[in-house]
């Protein structure tokens, strides 16, 4: 190799800087109180099983900028919670032939649904595999409700999932890998995790573990944690579900999509669950 | 089949291929040594073209990894990578253009700088880019005959 790789390795530590933002490229050390609620950012990695590539992990939030971030710290300032509140009517609103809400069975959320969203994907004994609450939401809407089952996306679908989440604010996400056949499907998420996909030939850890802390164009890599799903972008000014992120992600690569609570996509969201274990559901999390 | 019809077959086989007489193809190009030292296209790279294939988002988009201050212009540089500051001064052209055919090669198989000239890529990919490479050759030309003017740090 000519003129030095070291050369060019130091140049980077030195130039690796993006033009005109100001923003270190590490993520920064701040804590996040919602209103008044302290949630944690940063929490050891899960130890079980071995191999996480990280000591410690970390939520998107450290990498946002600093507006996006105090959008999220103050209810009235965070957009995603006007979703939440439609969250809250629609679990009180009677759909389907059965006659009958979420309320109708679980009552109040605010204590049946507390730390229900940290714990999911779980494992379902019925379908022989795991389920995230939106699954398990059309599960109610189709048996309990003799409801029909929300389309992928359906903004009812992610204003609920919100709401739900939403009622485990501040909790650790934590999994239970040890029900049913889960370890299977932590094994296969982990297979796609650092599957390279598509014509530019990337994984999900090439860019959320090898390289985060960087920037790409304008966006900050973080850990791609997912305990602040469902997210409300403010690009899309939206609620943004997990599946499609890990599509979003998945098509950036050049690559055909998996489709929404596919086995591939179920396993990544156990994987990437377990990965960002520790760290407090932020539900509904702000993102640019 | 008749001769005539094989013959016929035989003139579409030649023609359909005949634009590698021109350029390489991407299966073709040997990376040796970190190093592809002929050229892949028959014109000469042309450095105007290839600052706009290093910007253009669809093309190389190149500035989503590497600050480069000869376009301080664009905004949002990447620093997934080094910077391209005075890089024709840390590489001879054979290796540049080895570098943007297929970093795998020089880099290893971990980095994440894509390979833009090659058919060695990830699984799944989707219709509309199969056995496609993200440049051609002659922008593969035109971005090396670019970064050969970056000289100065
Ligand atoms: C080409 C780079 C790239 C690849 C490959 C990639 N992502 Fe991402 N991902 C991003 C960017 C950029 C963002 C937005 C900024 C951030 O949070 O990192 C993001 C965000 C995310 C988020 C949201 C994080 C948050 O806090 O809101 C999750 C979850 C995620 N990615 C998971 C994945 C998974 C799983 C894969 C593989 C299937 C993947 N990503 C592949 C670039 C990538
Ligand atoms: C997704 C990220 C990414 C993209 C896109 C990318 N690169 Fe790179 N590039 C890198 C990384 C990272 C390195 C450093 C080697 C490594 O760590 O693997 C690198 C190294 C280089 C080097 C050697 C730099 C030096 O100072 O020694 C050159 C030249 C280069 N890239 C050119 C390009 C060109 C030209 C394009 C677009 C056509 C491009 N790169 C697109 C990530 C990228």
């Amino acid at each position: 190799m000519k003129k030095s790789t070291i050369a060019w390795i130091a140049l980077m530590a030195v130039t690796a800087q993006p033009l005109g933002a100001s923003a270190l490229a590490d993520p920064v050390s701040d804590s996040l109180e919602i209103d008044g609620q302290a949630m944690i950012t940063e929490a050891p990695a899960p130890k079980e099983p071995a191999g996480h590539p990280f000591e410690v992990v970390k939520s998107g939030w450290l990498y946002r900028e600093p507006e996006t971030r105090s959008m999220e710290m103050d209810s009235f300032e965070n957009p995603g919670m006007l979703n939440v509140e439609r969250g809250e009517e629609i679990w009180n609103t009677v759909e389907g032939e059965a006659g009958k809400s979420c309320a109708s069975c679980h009552n109040e959320a605010s204590e049946s649904m507390k730390g229900v969203g940290a714990h999911y994907p779980k494992w379902n004994a019925n379908a022989g595999k795991p389920i995230n609450i939106e699954l398990q939401i059309n599960a109610c809407r189709e048996n309990q409700m003799k409801a029909e089952p929300y389309k992928f996306d359906a903004q009812d679908q992610k204003d609920l999932s919100a709401y739900i989440k939403h009622q485990s604010l501040g909790m650790p996400v934590e999994v239970d890998l040890s029900a049913g056949d889960m370890m299977s499907w932590w094994e296969k998420g982990k297979e796609r995790y650092y599957l390279r996909t598509g014509q530019l030939n990337l994984a999900c850890a090439t860019c959320h573990e090898a390289n985060n802390g960087l920037y790409l164009r304008a966006d900050h890599l973080s850990q791609g944690n997912t305990n602040g799903f469902p997210t409300y972008r403010l690009k899309q000014g939206n609620l943004v579900s997990l599946h499609n992120r890990f599509r979003g992600c998945i098509r950036d690569t050049r690559a055909e999509q998996p489709k929404a609570f596919s086995d591939e996509l179920m396993a990544l969201e156990v994987y990437t669950a377990w990965r960002g274990g520790g760290l407090s559901v932020e539900t509904p999390a702000v993102r640019q | 089949m008749n001769r005539a019809f094989k013959q016929s077959l035989a003139l579409i086989a030649v023609f359909a291929t005949a634009p590698a007489i021109a350029e390489t193809r991407p299966g073709d190009v040997k990376v040796d040594d970190m190093m592809v030292a002929e050229p892949i296209a028959e014109e000469r790279g042309d450095p105007a073209e290839g600052r706009k294939v290093f910007a253009d988002r669809g093309l190389g988009n190149c500035l989503a990894c590497h600050v480069n201050a000869d376009l301080k212009g664009e905004l949002f540089q990447g620093n997934v990578g080094p910077a391209m500051d005075g890089v024709a001064g840390r590489w001879e052209p054979a290796q540049l253009r080895a570098i943007v055919v297929n970093a795998k090669k020089v880099f290893g198989d971990q980095t994440i700088m894509p390979g833009f000239y090659t058919l060695d890529v990830g699984v799944d990919v989707a219709e509309k880019f199969k056995g496609k490479t993200i440049l051609s050759a002659q922008q593969v030309e035109d971005v090396v005959a670019y970064l050969e003017t970056l000289k100065s740090e």
